[in-house]
C-alpha cells in the first residue's frame, strides 16, 4: 500500500459512497438521508483538518480525548460522559469480564476508539488479546445464548448512530444484528449451517429484516451472490456450503453479510481460514463492496498485511487493552510501542535478507486472569529495562497522545522510542 | 437416488437370504452336530421309535443338509409339503413351518402378532421421542438448573430401572389402586377406546426405559451443537432465540437421534419381550419367550426371522432419512 492510495481514500469524495446501491436508497427514511448528508459535511470538516477519522469539532473532541487518555485509569470509576457522539461509532472503555472457576477473565479491560462511516478500522494484535470479544461485544452476542454459563460482565458504552448498544433492550439490539452491523466470521465453512442451502441462508437473513415474500427474498440473494463473484448465482443459490471452495464460501458469507446493507460491517480474520491466493480476492472484494455500500469496517487480524491493505486506521491490542492506536501510515512507519515494532519484526518478507531472521515478540500472551500489574506488555519487552524516569514496573502505563491523533501506551520516553526505532528496528525491516 | 434405493432394496434381499441361511444354520445343523434330534422336540421324550420316526421321514431331518436347506426356502417362497405316513400337508408360501406344541402353521401366528407389537413400539417410540427431545433440549437449555438435574436424576433412573419393575410399580399404582387405566390388552377391532386405556401403561413402560436415553443424548449433543460457529452466525443474523434453537440447532440434533433410533428398532425385541410378558398383551416377545421354553423351534424360527427383517428394514428407511436431513450424505 503507498502513501498516495491511503491519502486518495481519505479525501471527502471516496468517504462516502458515490452511488447508494438501490436497496439501501429504498429503504432509507428521510430523516437518515438528512443524517447522512450531516454525516458527509461533518467527514469534510474532519479530514481537511487532519487526516483523522476523528471527532473534532469543539466539546465533544474533548470528551473523547479525555475518553481516550483516561480510559485505564481508575476502573471503579470510569469517565463515561453519557452523552452521544458525534462520531458514527464509539466505544468508549467496553470491558468484557468472563467469571471462571479460575478467576476473572478480563477479555477486553477498557477499549476506546470511534469509527466513521465509510471507514475502516483494523484491529490486531495476537490470539486472546480481545480482538474478537470486542467485536462480538459490539454484535451484542455476550448476552444472548449463555444457557447455564454464567454471563460476561460487560461495561463502558457503544454508541452507533447516536444509540447506546450495551443498556439497550436486547431485542432492539437483535433487530440491529444483521440488519445495521453484520459480521463475517473467520472459518466459512464452520460460521455457515451444514444442512440450509447457502441461499436459505442468505433469504433468511434478508427476511429477519424485511417484511418479504420468498421469491423476492431470493431475487435479493441472487443479486447479492452475483455481486460477490459467485458464477451462476441463479444455479449455486440452492448449493450446500459443502458444495463450495472455501474462498465461494467467504463470498456467500459476505453476501449474507450484506444482503441488509448493515452500516457497520465487522470481518473477523477474515481470510485466515483460506488459500493465500483467495485471501487478496476476498480483500479486494471487501474493498470494493465497502466504497460501494459505504459503509464502516472494522477488519479483526493478526495479519498486519490484511490491515495495511484496508486500514484507515489500527488499533493494536494487547493484553485485551489497547498499546497503539492511531492512522495506518503513523502505525506503521512510526510505531511508538515496542509490541507493535515485534508485530512488524515478526511480519515475513520477502525483500529481506535471507540471512535476517524475523524478530519474533518472544514468550506467550499473558493470562488475562492475572494480567501483570502495570505494563501488561512488561514481561516480554525487550526495553523493560530502558530507564523510564522512575516510574515503577507496577504503574501501568496510559494511553497517552505521542502526536496528533496518534496513541500509545508506553512508559519509555518519547526521544529513546524514537532512538530505538530509527536505530535498532526500522533498518531490520 | 433412485439408482441407490434399487442398490439398497437388492443389498436388502442379500442381507436377508444370508440371515435366512444364519438362522436355518443354528436352528437345523447346530442341533445335529451337538447331537440333539430336533424330532425328540417334537414328539417328546417319552415318545415310542415309531412316532420319531415318523417325525423324521415327515419333517425331511434324515435327508442331506442341501435337501433340506432347498426346501426351507422352497417353503419361504412358493410353500411345501410335508408327506408322511400316508398324509401329506400342504403349507402355503410363506411357510415357516408348523408349530411343534399347538401343530398350528407360524406363519398365521406371526402376522396375528405382529401388529400388537409394532402398535406397542410405534406408540413408545413417539412418546418417547416426544418427551426425550422435549427434556434433552430444556435440560441443555438450563443446564445446571434444578430442572436439569431433576430430568437428568429422572433419565438416569429410566436407563436403570428394568421394565418389569416400572411395568409392574406402574400397573399397582394407576390400574389397580386408581382405576385409571385398562390392566389388561384388549384387541384394537374390539374395542379401541379400551385398546387405548390398556395400551397407555405398556407405552409409558417402555418409553421411559428409551426416552431416558434419548434425554440424555439430545443434551449432550444439544449442548454441544449450541457452541457451534453457525450457532453463532444465526445470532448474528438477527434470528430470535427460539428460531436459533428450535431451526438451526434442532436440525443438527436430530441426526444422532435418528442413528439411535434405527439401532433401537433391533434393540427393542428384547424390551418388547419383557413389557408384553408383564402387561399380558399377545405380542411376537410374549409368543417368542413362550416358543423358548416350549423348544418350540419353528415359531423361534419365525420371530427371527420377522425381527432381523424389521432391523434390516428400519435401517434402510433411516438411511434414506439421513439423506433427507444432512444433505453432505450422499446418496447414489
Amino acid at each position: 500500500m503507498t502513501d498516495h492510495e491511503h491519502k486518495s481514500r481519505k479525501s471527502p469524495e471516496s468517504a462516502e459512497p458515490s452511488g447508494t446501491p438501490e436497496a439501501s436508497a429504498s429503504s432509507a427514511s428521510a430523516a437518515s438521508q438528512e443524517d447522512e448528508k450531516a454525516q458527509a459535511l461533518r467527514t469534510e470538516v474532519t479530514t481537511s483538518e487532519t487526516p483523522l477519522p476523528k471527532p473534532v469539532d469543539g466539546a465533544a473532541a474533548d470528551a473523547a480525548a479525555s475518553d481516550l487518555t483516561g480510559s485505564g485509569t481508575a476502573p471503579g470509576e470510569p469517565v463515561l460522559s453519557k452523552e452521544p457522539p458525534t462520531a458514527f461509532l464509539e466505544v468508549r472503555d467496553l470491558r468484557v469480564h468472563f467469571p471462571t472457576q479460575d478467576g476473572l477473565v478480563k477479555s477486553v479491560d477498557g477499549l476506546s476508539f470511534t469509527l466513521e462511516k465509510g471507514k475502516t478500522l483494523g484491529i490486531v494484535g495476537e490470539s486472546g488479546s480481545g480482538k474478537s470479544v470486542t467485536s462480538l461485544g459490539i454484535m451484542g452476542l455476550h448476552t444472548v445464548g449463555q444457557y447455564g454459563r454464567q454471563r460476561p460482565h460487560l461495561s463502558g458504552e457503544i454508541w452507533l448512530n447516536g444509540q447506546e448498544l450495551l443498556t439497550a433492550d436486547p431485542d432492539s439490539v437483535r433487530k440491529l444484528r444483521g440488519r445495521e452491523i453484520s459480521m463475517i466470521f473467520q472459518d466459512p465453512l464452520s460460521a455457515l449451517h451444514p444442512f440450509f442451502t447457502v441461499g436459505h441462508q442468505i433469504v433468511e437473513a434478508y427476511r429477519v429484516h424485511h417484511a418479504v415474500d420468498k421469491k423476492t427474498a431470493r431475487k435479493r440473494a441472487i443479486e447479492l451472490l452475483d455481486r460477490v463473484g459467485i458464477p451462476e448465482p441463479r444455479k449455486r443459490i440452492d448449493s450446500y456450503p459443502h458444495e463450495f471452495s472455501g474462498g465461494m464460501r467467504q463470498r456467500a458469507m459476505i453476501a449474507m453479510a450484506l444482503v441488509n446493507n448493515p452500516e457497520l460491517l465487522i470481518a473477523d480474520e477474515p481470510t485466515t481460514a483460506l488459500d493465500v491466493t483467495v485471501q487478496a480476492q476476498i480483500l479486494d472484494l471487501i474493498r470494493d463492496l465497502q466504497k460501494e455500500f459505504g459503509s464502516a469496517v472494522i477488519i479483526i487480524t493478526h495479519d498486519l498485511g490484511v490491515v495495511a491493505e484496508l486500514s484507515d486506521d489500527i488499533l493494536v491490542m494487547y493484553g485485551g487493552r489497547c498499546v497503539e492506536y492511531g492512522a495506518a501510515e503513523q502505525v506503521f512507519y512510526e510505531p511508538q510501542h515496542p509490541y507493535t515494532w515485534g508485530l512488524l519484526g515478526s511480519m515475513p518478507r520477502i525483500d529481506r535478507d535471507r540471512t535476517d531472521r524475523l524478530i519474533p515478540v518472544k514468550g506467550s500472551p499473558p493470562s488475562l486472569i492475572n494480567v501483570p500489574e502495570g505494563c501488561a506488555f512488561n514481561p516480554r519487552c525487550p526495553y523493560a529495562d530502558v530507564p523510564k524516569g522512575g516510574i515503577t514496573r507496577t504503574t501501568r502505563p496510559e494511553l497517552t497522545e505521542v502526536k496528533p491523533g496518534h496513541l500509545s501506551a508506553c512508559h519509555m520516553a518519547q526521544e529513546d522510542r524514537e532512538r530505538i526505532w530509527n536505530e535498532e528496528i526500522a533498518p531490520k525491516l | 437416488m433412485l439408482t441407490y434405493l434399487i442398490r439398497r432394496l437388492f443389498a436388502v434381499a442379500v442381507m436377508l437370504v444370508v440371515i435366512i441361511l444364519a438362522v436355518f444354520c443354528i436352528f437345523f445343523l447346530i442341533p445335529k452336530w451337538a447331537g440333539i434330534d430336533p424330532a425328540t422336540m417334537f414328539v417328546g421324550k417319552q415318545a415310542d421309535k415309531e412316532s420319531i420316526e415318523g417325525v423324521r421321514e415327515k419333517l425331511q431331518l434324515d435327508d442331506p443338509v442341501l435337501v433340506q436347506l432347498f426346501e426351507f426356502f422352497k417353503g419361504l417362497f412358493v410353500g411345501r409339503d410335508y408327506v408322511g405316513g400316508g398324509t401329506t400337508t400342504h403349507c402355503g408360501a410363506p411357510c415357516f413351518g408348523y408349530s411343534f406344541r399347538t401343530e398350528q402353521e407360524i406363519w398365521p401366528v406371526l402376522t396375528d402378532r405382529l401388529p400388537v407389537t409394532l402398535s406397542l413400539a410405534l406408540g413408545a417410540a413417539v412418546i418417547w421421542l416426544v418427551i426425550g427431545l422435549t427434556a434433552g433440549v430444556l435440560s441443555a437449555l438450563k443446564r445446571g438448573t434444578l430442572w436439569d438435574r431433576l430430568a437428568m436424576t429422572g433419565a438416569l433412573a429410566g436407563v436403570s430401572l428394568p421394565i418389569y419393575f416400572t411395568g409392574l410399580v406402574s400397573l399397582a399404582i394407576f390400574a389397580y389402586q386408581f382405576d385409571l387405566v385398562s390392566n389388561s390388552f384388549t384387541p384394537f377391532g374390539d374395542n379401541p377406546a379400551k385398546w387405548f386405556s390398556g395400551m397407555v401403561l405398556p407405552w409409558i413402560t417402555l418409553a421411559f426405559l428409551f426416552g431416558a436415553m434419548y434425554a440424555r443424548l439430545t443434551r449432550a449433543t444439544m449442548l454441544e451443537v449450541m457452541g457451534e460457529d453457525y450457532i453463532r452466525t444465526a445470532r448474528a443474523k438477527g434470528l430470535k432465540e427460539p428460531v436459533v434453537i428450535g431451526k438451526h440447532a434442532m436440525r443438527s440434533t436430530m441426526t444422532p437421534v435418528l442413528t439411535l433410533l434405527g439401532i433401537d428398532i433391533g434393540a427393542l425385541m428384547g424390551s418388547a419381550i419383557l413389557t408384553e410378558t408383564t402387561f399380558s398383551i399377545p405380542g411376537l416377545g410374549q409368543a417368542v419367550l413362550k416358543a423358548i421354553t416350549d423348544r418350540d423351534l419353528p415359531l423361534i424360527l419365525g420371530v427371527t426371522l420377522i425381527t432381523a427383517t424389521a432391523v434390516v428394514i428400519a435401517n434402510l428407511v433411516v438411511d434414506l432419512l439421513y439423506g433427507v436431513i444432512d444433505p453432505r450424505v450422499r446418496l447414489g
